[in-house]
């Protein structure tokens, strides 16, 4: 057991925004964390990531569970438009969690970020310059940094919002192959059909926990039909 | 051209002016990248008026300036800190309250004590003259402290600076290393403000970095060139207010002000050559 929320509830000062969570997480699962905007997502996501704390019930990590080797990518992120930074260098500052004291990166250090560049197949922009790339490229930067970070657990926050959906299938494709091959756990927000293809179990939310349990139960449940229905609105 | 520099060094005041401003420009400049993309820029400027005001409080005490002011500047980057977090006061008028109302208090001081006079002027404006040999000292140290920390903490401050939310998720103690950058830069306004005045100082915060951001691409040679931008427009500087009998901070804000207009030239040419080179692939 990685994450075990009992009657969990979070928010903002005083203000309850997502309440009764009954769920866990094990190794090795995808968690889809599904709902509409207002539903209280991002709010768990920083409940996870303990930049909050739970304002009622219990969340307990396990034993295998450690902060700094968490990875995290939300949607945010690549609204850094004018930032100077090359490839490497965000990559590389993922292992900083990691680090102790000492101020300079190591052998392994650069070696996994050259293998995580290596994984996400972009080893050719290792010295471009962040800003320049497109969109897709630029999440597959962030997302090699979150790699670096993580030990065995990645946070993602609609990490691919707003990317053109051929891109996007591709990178859902890349997460199936990091959570079955590779053995990351994966926590991931998300609105689109796609990312339903690769997780296993799902958690709806909308202000409270309307479903939690494994994809194929899911599928069969009413709930599920506003996810889809949804979805195929609004492709259309 | 030589022989001016030789004859400039043998003034032993204008050797400790350039030994402090040298170092005081490469600290200004390597805080100035993380400042800028921070949207901190205001804050040096904030910052200065603060050390305005406290030299003034120290005059009229009679007291050294130093002691007096680099704690009070220390204090007021922490409660800017502060404010910008806690967001009832925005970061932007906060910095305009805390900076209007200190140089006020600085100007009240002023007129019941002294009255306006050179040294007042010096506060403001700058003056090569104004270290004494204790000064100096002090002023080597503090320097020295900044760059260790400044390299010790550099990728630190680079993951915090890019993306502060990511570093906060996995664990780095984000508020530490603001609190870091406030305090280095307290240190470096102070330091500098002798010299360069307290109207004038933030520009060795916010040109170099502006500058080289122009031209580099990467945090790393921003940093780096900030750095070296830095410290020859203040030697160019110095050596032009020399010359020309010109006030030392305001000669080296010009120059550093140049180097901007070149660097922004520079940009444009490459961008414009950028822009044929791809028309020309489309048409070939």
């Amino acid at each position: 057991m990685l994450i075990n929320c009992q009657n969990t509830s979070f928010g903002y000062e005083g203000h309850t925004v997502v309440s009764s969570l009954n769920f866990s997480v094990t190794s090795g699962d995808f968690l889809l964390v599904a709902g509409e905007n207002g539903s209280g997502k991002s709010t768990l996501v920083k409940g996870l990531l303990r930049l909050i704390t739970p304002m009622q019930g219990t969340m307990v990590f396990g034993p295998e569970f450690d902060q700094a080797k968490v990875g995290y990518l939300s949607q945010q992120a690549a609204a850094k438009q004018d930032f100077p930074a090359g490839v490497s260098e965000i990559v590389m500052s993922g292992n900083l969690g990691k680090k102790g004291f000492w101020p300079f990166y190591n052998k392994a250090e650069k070696h996994k970020a050259e293998e995580n560049l290596q994984l996400l197949g972009i080893a050719g922009l290792k010295n471009r310059c962040f800003r320049e790339l497109s969109g897709g490229q630029q999440r597959r930067v962030l997302l090699a940094r979150s790699l670096c970070a993580a030990d065995k657990l990645l946070v993602l926050d609609e990490p691919f919002a707003g990317l053109d959906p051929l891109i996007s299938v591709e990178l859902y494709q890349l997460l199936k192959k990091i959570n079955r091959e590779l053995g990351f756990t994966i926590i991931m927000v998300s609105h689109e059909i796609e990312a339903a293809d690769c997780a296993t179990h799902v958690l709806h939310l909308q202000k409270k926990q309307l479903f939690f349990g494994s994809m194929e139960k899911y599928q069969q449940s009413e709930i599920s039909k506003k996810f889809f229905v949804k979805m195929e609105t609004a492709d259309a | 051209m030589l022989e001016i520099i030789l004859e400039m060094f043998s003034f032993a005041f204008l050797v400790r002016a350039f030994i402090v401003g040298a170092l005081v420009s490469i600290c200004a400049a390597l805080l100035g990248v993380s400042l800028v993309l921070k949207r901190y820029s205001m804050i040096g400027s904030g910052l200065s008026n603060v050390g305005f005001g406290s030299l003034a409080l120290a005059t009229a005490l009679n007291m050294a300036p130093l002691t007096v002011s680099i704690p009070v500047v220390i204090a007021a980057a922490f409660l800017l800190l502060r404010l910008s977090e806690n967001s009832k006061i925005k970061g932007d008028a906060a910095v305009a309250l805390v900076s209007t109302g200190s140089l006020a208090v600085g100007v009240i001081i002023i007129s019941q004590t002294t009255g306006m006079n050179t040294d007042v002027c010096n506060y403001l404006f700058g003056s090569i003259l104004a270290m004494t040999r204790a000064d100096v000292h002090l002023s080597i140290t503090l320097s020295i402290i900044v760059l260790v920390l400044f390299v010790l903490f550099y990728n630190k401050l680079f993951a915090i600076t890019f993306d502060e939310t990511f570093a906060k998720a996995t664990g780095i103690n984000a508020n530490i290393y603001n609190m870091l950058i406030a305090f280095l830069t307290a240190l470096t306004i102070v330091l500098g403000m002798r010299i360069m005045g307290a109207l004038l100082i933030s520009s060795l915060i916010i040109f170099p970095a502006l500058s080289s951001m122009r031209i580099f691409k990467k945090f790393k040679s921003v940093t780096i060139c900030s750095a070296i931008i830095s410290i020859l427009c203040f030697f160019v500087g110095v050596v032009i207010s020399y010359l020309y009998a010109t006030p030392t901070g305001a000669s080296v804000v010009l120059v550093n002000l140049l180097v901007f207009v070149l660097f922004c030239i520079i940009e444009a040419l490459r961008n414009s050559n950028a822009i044929n080179k791809l028309q020309g692939k489309k048409c070939g």
